[in-house]
């Protein structure tokens, strides 16, 4: 279950950042990317808090 | 959950204001590297990157000064501010107290507590401007410093509330927080600037260099505004945190360090956000036509995801520095519950938050608020490693059950008096005041030091 959280939390950061990049080189429109960015946002605060620094503070 | 129980939980939270960390409770290097990274990509990130640009920074002496100046603040975290956090492992008002006595401490935590406001008020309204995109609030320009309507009033005042309720929560929340959001928003900012280039005219990596220099960071200031160089860009780099390391203010964070090494993590923080992130938010601002308000410009480039990553920015600074606030209040009031503490430091933050005058002149304020509270870190350090070497007493007031130690007094006031005549008399700039000053604190310090206790030796021999 964690490796599931996990890849998707990976899966999340990887939607923020490589769209930006596709856009940058032409590949998608500004809007897809946006968009992109919006649901790699949610995979990420929806998985990263179940995984993520669990015993520390 | 009742009203009580609620007040129990709080009243439970013990954070060891008053006394050592003990080793239970010791953390490890990843909350450190997560806690800086989180506290310094911020909400203040995306204004300072922005100020560069109005200051006609050139782009070799950005990247540049922000290397230099970087290095320098990451050197003061682990040399300086870990070693005496991990010796000690008391809080920096604690320690204070010892070697100031109560009544001083009293004065510094007002002045402190004050500062870390007005900061964290910064913070509340950079993410107040993320918030009011939905509402369509008219954002605050460059020369506003009163609040521009009712609506960002509100607005402000909804984010004050919610970052106040986590920070009376404790640090354990707000560093959990903080490191959650971390890894996300430093790929925001990035990914918000990648999206910004087009728009300037960049079309590969091999554009960007020439594009920097003509459309990013120019070299020219805007009109009203005064011309940065290579030394203002690394003294701003190694100073904007100046109260909390050569400062000591992180004595709070960093006593709870297995290892003084742990200081480096400050790295994490400061290459993320007073590099990429600065170099980011510059980049969003040229592309935004030199508009200053972080919300929109996150948006127009990220969409939602920038406006969320200018709210939660905003938030992971303004919550470790309410929290502060609070710490540096309940010296005063050592009987009154740190949560209780931090509730009113909420509203008085939330207050200054309304005014964008914070964020406008941010530069200034964090290198003038870093100068204030520097004398007394400069104070602590002589005390843990100079004072023995001088036959001198650690700890002074505490040892001698004085209220009000004149000495640190002395060197506080005497230094800031000094920096303010250089800056007014010779024209020197605030930025570069601080290596100065901190000299001064010490050499006053141990000055001062000598003549007191001598005389109250003498005085005690004459009693005896």
């Amino acid at each position: 279950m964690k490796l599931l959280l996990q890849l998707s939390s990976t899966l999340g950061l990887l939607l923020t950042i490589i769209p930006s990049l596709l856009y940058f080189t032409g590949y998608v429109p500004l809007s897809v990317q946006q968009h992109l960015m919006l649901a790699g946002t949610v995979l990420w605060f929806a998985t990263a808090p179940f995984w993520m620094n669990k015993k520390t503070m | 959950m009742s009203k009580n129980t609620v007040v129990n939980k709080l009243n439970s939270i013990n954070e060891f204001e008053r006394e050592p960390v003990p080793p239970s409770r010791l953390k490890g290097v990843k909350s450190f590297v997560g806690m800086y990274a989180g506290e310094h990509t911020a909400g203040t990130e995306f204004v300072i990157g922005p100020l560069f640009v109005a200051h006609g920074v050139s782009a070799g002496d950005l990247i540049w000064g922000l290397i230099l100046g970087n290095l320098l603040a990451v050197g003061s975290w682990a040399f300086i501010c870990a070693p005496i956090s991990t010796s000690v492992r008391e809080t920096l008002y604690f320690k204070l107290e010892k070697i100031c006595g109560r009544n001083l401490v009293a004065l510094y935590n007002v002045v402190n507590g004050m500062m870390f406001c007005f900061l964290a008020g910064s913070m509340i309204a950079v993410s107040a401007t993320a918030v009011g995109i939905p509402f369509d609030i008219a954002m605050p320009e460059l020369g506003d410093w009163l609040p521009t309507s009712l609506g960002w009033v509100i607005t402000v005042f909804a984010v004050g509330a919610v970052i106040t309720v986590v920070a009376m929560l404790g640090y354990e929340q707000v560093s959990r927080f903080a490191n959650i959001a971390a890894p996300w928003m430093i790929l925001v900012f990035v990914a918000a600037a990648f999206a910004a280039l087009p728009e300037l005219g960049v079309r590969s990596l091999g554009d960007f260099w020439q594009v920097a220099n003509e459309k990013i960071w120019t070299g020219v200031p805007l009109e009203g505004e005064s011309k940065f160089t290579f030394w203002h860009v690394m003294f701003f780099a190694w100073f904007c945190n100046m109260a909390m390391h050569i400062g000591m203010a992180d004595m709070s964070i960093l006593r709870y360090a297995r290892k003084w090494q742990y200081g480096f993590s400050s790295a994490a923080g400061v290459f993320l956000g007073h590099f990429v992130a600065w170099m980011a938010s510059g980049i969003l601002c040229a592309a935004a036509a030199g508009s200053i308000a972080p919300g929109p410009i996150a948006y127009s480039a990220a969409g939602m995801a920038g406006a969320i990553c200018v709210i939660i920015a905003g938030w992971t600074t303004a919550n470790p520095t309410i929290y502060r606030a609070g710490l540096a209040i309940q010296g005063i009031m050592p009987s009154v519950r740190r949560w209780k503490v931090t509730l009113v430091v909420g509203l008085v933050t939330t207050i200054a938050a309304c005014f964008p005058a914070l964020v406008m002149r941010l530069l200034e304020f964090v290198a003038i608020y870093g100068l204030i509270l520097m004398p007394m870190g400069a104070v602590i350090f002589v005390d843990v490693y100079l004072l023995p070497k001088f036959n001198l007493k650690q700890n002074y007031a505490s040892k001698q059950g004085l209220s009000f130690y004149t000495a640190p007094a002395f060197a506080w006031l005497a230094t800031l008096t000094c920096c303010l005549l250089l800056n007014q008399a010779l024209g020197i700039d605030v930025f570069f005041l601080g290596l100065p000053g901190w000299f001064l604190a010490v050499l006053l310090y141990i000055g001062t030091s000598k003549m007191l206790q001598k005389q109250s030796s003498v005085s005690f021999e004459k009693v005896v």
